[in-house]
């Protein structure tokens, strides 16, 4: 009985020992196991996880660089970057995004058409933890109330920023342009890196143009972060580069004068400085305030804007495309008395009308009974339309395609205007490619006096104006007059060939021809011109849309709609001797080009002149 | 005379007359001194992982002082009188377990707590770590090893029913203990071969109806993160590849005391209760993981040779499931920070910041040392 309960404990001690051997391998093994695991992690994979610990903490941040100033001739600001305060929301560190909203409408005003762009990005395409923007330009209640209740709003964050303003509004809106948000077509484009930081781009204008330089080169700070990415320590920063200054050939008065001396009629006024080719003022009528692109539009005035019928967001100066009218002239009869298809002395009695021989059309001239006989000097004094034709079909299309192309018609010849529309200077090809005709003479008779196929923008015509002035030398037209970025001047192109006459006279004596217009007897802008202290040369023009009824003195009949009135033109440079500045003033279906753009462009001659005389 | 004898000469022979201090107030000094350093080494370890708190250290220390305290008087108590009490522990374990799930308290989406009006709140489930093994060692040694079929049975429902009633709080972490505990008493108990692997295939082959019906959405969701961890990286991922990424740019060395950037900026999830190891193998390194895994080897072993020395069955199954379940919070916390386990709630014993669980661990001690203690008079 002993012996066999002994014997039943030895064989219990056995059963047990051989059940906790079998266990102590077990552990045994599963212990190597761990070991081997960290062993694995620790010294194998070392280096990775160490990465990947570096790029969990260190994140690279961009500052983004301040974009560059816009400054007019004289060292005026005309478009400056100013603090401002957005409120944002990192959406992946919201809780729930719609109460987080909820609550912040609570403390400042949030709009509902805020809140619906604002989700509306949330939705779109966005890098994660990029903050979201809710509000701009918050106040300093808003900001103070959003500090206060920081704690209970996880993942809200008040970001300053510098933003685009411009002092002057609507007066520069189409010659600068404008920087907008950085829409989603854009991101697809540009280059993430150099826009890391940076929310706004040049849209339009000078900030178009020039947005490689204005934007400038983002700087970057490596910080180490904690989870919650708050920044615990700047490890490493590079300064960004800021964008290049531009100092333009603009005026800042000159444009406020000629902008407002179009007042509420629609239409453009470009002046040049013949000597530099510089653009001194480049306005459209009606303009935009530039600044509702950088802080945003609500809704109902971007709509009304848009569908205006006066169409502010159009730049007339360079993309509004018009008949040249009688503008042209002074180009076309150069060419005809500089390659002997006429004299200065050659007349010809005008009996009021012209016909083709060819042809049993009459074209008549603006002003029934005609002008007696003229000769070229009076031909462009008073504007005779028969001396014209008749020149035109002397001289065929070639050879009016070739002047008007040496003057820059048809053609960009700008250095740094952003997005300009080229006018068309008529050829045969271009019409077989437009139309399927082949080319008419009355075509040719038609482009004489700047009608017909041919259109200009008043850059054009100001360019071609400066030219003139300037007794054929091009100087590349442009806005740009120095910077602190050389690469920038470096890259003016070459202007077009120089117009060189057979008998440089010819030049003089056009000129004087032009001075006639305003201040000789007969002159069609005699009356703009009166009174004036100094001697100037001009040309009017008057551009019809439709052709309606007209009495004698070419005046329409009856009360016309406005949309069906002529364009008033009118180009002219001043003073006579050494002139300073060449103009081109388009007023839309402003009547008369004598009589409306004329006296708008004396007047500005008179500021710019004057004004110059006091300094 | 055979190994077996050897063994069980001895305790006797080798505790001799130095020892006999240490055998009268009842405290093993090999268990102590380990369990010590290694309660030292985790308040350590803690300070790094709560960035300095030291009123959380102090806490943590008052609980290895009440865990302590509460071993040695463990200690005192004769095996028998655990064997005695066992059944009504047990008893009393699985009626508050039930209680907690006719109006326990909830919390973090479990119900686990038992709330004592005017007293403390805590965990029943705690109480059954300990009555499980005891209870298991004392029903399936009543007639000797290896255990009838019918005692099996009967100590299987035993079992289960504690294990069900954890496992719907839901704490899959501590129902996965108190099984082990008493899987490893009937292992232990002799358990013939060809049933344990018969289980083991039956456990293979249920595996697919587990993963359809029993288990949760969660639980799921945890086991598949094990395989892909990049597959949701900043949600289901983000704890095993952030405590990846701390042991494993802990290198060999380690980053040094206070400065694991994983840990102190906060990268690392629950870096001061389960995850704690991660903040050792990033500051301490390879070195320090090991030595912490060494301590726990020396616990482990000297458990088993407890086990090994014990007087009777009841000792030695008792001992031997003690040991083994530590083991198995060991491997289990170690193997799912490491990336080799699926993420189950159990804590690194003796390390992690946590109130019941270190005192429950150090009680069990104290049972260790009360079965190496008191030895056949």
């Amino acid at each position: 009985m002993l012996n066999s309960s002994l014997d039943n404990r030895e064989k219990e001690r056995r059963l047990f020992l051989s059940r906790m051997t079998a266990a102590f391998i077990l552990v045994a093994l599963l212990l190597m196991t761990l070991l081997g695991r960290l062993f694995f992690l620790q010294v194998v994979e070392n280096e990775r996880h160490e990465a990947r610990s570096q790029t969990n903490r260190l994140e690279v941040l961009p500052i983004p660089p301040i974009r560059g100033l816009i400054y007019d001739r004289y060292g005026e600001l005309l478009a400056r970057n100013e603090p401002s305060y957005t409120l944002s929301v990192v959406v992946e560190r919201a809780d729930d995004l719609e109460s987080l909203v909820q609550q912040l409408s609570d403390l400042v005003e949030i709009t509902g058409e805020q809140e619906a762009r604002f989700f509306d990005r949330v939705r779109g395409y966005r890098r994660p933890f990029e903050p979201i923007p809710l509000k701009v330009r918050m106040s300093e209640t808003d900001i103070a109330r959003i500090a206060a209740n920081r704690i209970f709003l996880e993942g809200v964050q008040v970001d300053a920023e510098l933003i685009r303003q411009y002092p002057y509004g609507e007066e520069f809106a189409h010659v600068l342009g404008f920087v907008g948000r950085i829409n989603q077509e854009e991101v697809r484009k540009l280059d993430v890196g150099a826009y890391a930081g940076t929310r706004f781009i040049g849209k339009q204008g000078i900030e178009r143009e020039y947005e490689n330089a204005l934007l400038g080169v983002p700087g970057f700070q490596r910080v180490e972060t904690n989870a919650r990415g708050r920044i615990i320590r700047v490890i490493e920063k590079q300064a960004p580069k800021p964008g290049a200054n531009l100092h333009l050939y603009l005026d800042r008065e000159l444009q406020q004068f000629a902008y407002n001396l179009l007042g509420d009629q629609r239409g453009s006024i470009v002046a040049l400085e013949p000597e530099t080719g510089g653009i001194l003022a480049m306005v459209s009528n009606p303009g935009f305030d530039p600044n509702l692109y950088v802080t945003g539009f609500s809704t109902e005035l971007y709509n009304a804007l848009r569908d205006s019928p006066d169409n502010p967001f159009l730049n007339r100066a360079i993309r509004g495309q018009y008949p040249a009218a009688s503008t042209i002239k002074p180009f076309l009869g150069l060419a005809g008395v500089d390659k002997g298809f006429v004299t200065w002395d050659y007349s010809i009695q005008d009996p009021g009308y012209f016909q083709l021989p060819t042809d049993d059309r009459i074209y008549n001239d603006w002003k029934r009974g005609g002008h007696g006989r003229v000769n070229m000097r009076k031909a462009v004094a008073e504007s005779c339309d028969v001396y014209f034709y008749e020149l035109a079909y002397k001289m065929k299309l070639e050879a009016i395609h070739e002047v008007y192309d040496q003057f820059g018609f048809g053609k960009e010849t700008t250095a740094d205007v952003y997005n300009p529309f080229n006018g068309i200077n008529p050829s045969r090809e271009w019409k077989r490619n437009r139309y399927g005709f082949s080319w008419y003479a009355g075509d040719t008779i038609n482009l004489s006096i700047g009608q017909g196929y041919m259109l200009t923008t008043p850059m054009q015509l100001a360019i071609a104006t400066s030219v003139m002035a300037n007794r054929g030398k091009w100087m590349t037209p442009r806005l740009l007059m120095h910077s602190n970025d050389q690469a920038l001047l470096d890259a003016i192109p070459e202007p077009p060939p120089d117009v060189h006459l057979n008998d440089d006279s010819n030049w003089d004596r056009m000129h004087l021809a032009m001075q006639d217009v305003v201040q000789g007897s007969r002159g069609t802008a005699r009356a703009s011109g009166m009174g004036a202290t100094y001697d100037y040369a001009g040309k009017s023009g008057t551009a019809q849309v439709i052709a309606i009824e007209r009495d004698e003195n070419n005046e329409p009949v009856g009360n016309v709609p406005e949309q069906f009135r002529d364009h008033a033109w009118f180009m002219g440079f001043a003073p006579l001797k050494n002139p300073r500045i060449a103009v081109a003033v388009l007023v839309e279906n402003g009547g008369g080009g004598s009589s409306v753009a004329g006296p708008l462009t004396r007047e500005l001659f008179d500021f710019y002149l004057s004004r110059d005389l006091k300094q | 005379m055979n190994f077996t004898e050897y063994v069980r000469q001895l305790p006797q022979g080798s505790m001799g007359r130095q020892q006999s201090l240490w055998t009268r107030v009842h405290i093993d000094p090999y268990l102590f001194v380990a369990l010590l350093a290694v309660a030292l080494g985790g308040m350590v370890v803690l300070y790094s992982a709560t960035s300095g708190d030291l009123g959380a250290v102090y806490r943590q220390a008052v609980r290895f002082g009440i865990g302590f305290l509460v071993m040695i008087v463990v200690a005192q108590f004769d095996p028998r009188w655990f064997q005695q009490w066992g059944g009504t522990v047990y008893l009393v374990g699985v009626l508050l377990l039930v209680a907690v799930v006719i109006s326990g308290t909830q919390a973090m989406g479990a119900r686990r707590w038992l709330q004592i009006p005017g007293l403390i709140r805590f965990q029943p489930s705690e109480i059954m770590k300990l009555a499980v093994p005891v209870m298991m060692a004392w029903y399936v040694s009543r007639y000797g090893l290896p255990p009838r079929y019918r005692d099996l049975l009967v100590s299987a429902v035993l079992l289960m029913v504690p294990v069900a009633l954890i496992i719907q709080q839901p704490d899959l972490g501590t129902s996965l203990l108190i099984a082990c505990s008493g899987l490893f008493v009937i292992f232990l108990a002799g358990l013939s071969w060809k049933l344990i692997t018969s289980f083991v295939l039956f456990a293979i082959a249920m595996a697919p109806v587990l993963w359809i019906w029993v288990m949760r959405d969660y639980q799921r969701q945890r086991v598949l993160t094990l395989f892909d961890p990049n597959a949701d990286p900043l949600g289901a991922g983000w704890n095993i590849i952030q405590s990846m990424t701390a042991i494993g740019s802990g290198g060999l060395r380690g980053k040094g005391f206070m400065s694991g950037t994983q840990s102190q900026l906060d990268f690392l999830p629950e870096s001061h209760t389960d995850f704690i190891i991660a903040v050792l193998g990033e500051e301490f390194g390879f070195i320090g993981a090991v030595a912490l895994i060494l301590l726990y080897c020396v616990i482990i072993l000297r458990g088993m040779l407890i086990a090994v020395r014990a007087r009777d069955n009841f000792c030695c199954l008792l001992a031997g499931s003690l040991t083994l379940t530590f083991f198995i919070y060991v491997f289990v916390n170690v193997g799912m920070v490491s990336g080799i386990l699926p993420v189950v709630g159990v804590p690194l014993p003796l390390v992690s910041y946590g109130g019941t669980s270190i005192v429950t661990l150090l009680t069990g001690f104290g049972l260790l040392m009360s079965i190496s203690t008191h030895q056949r008079t």
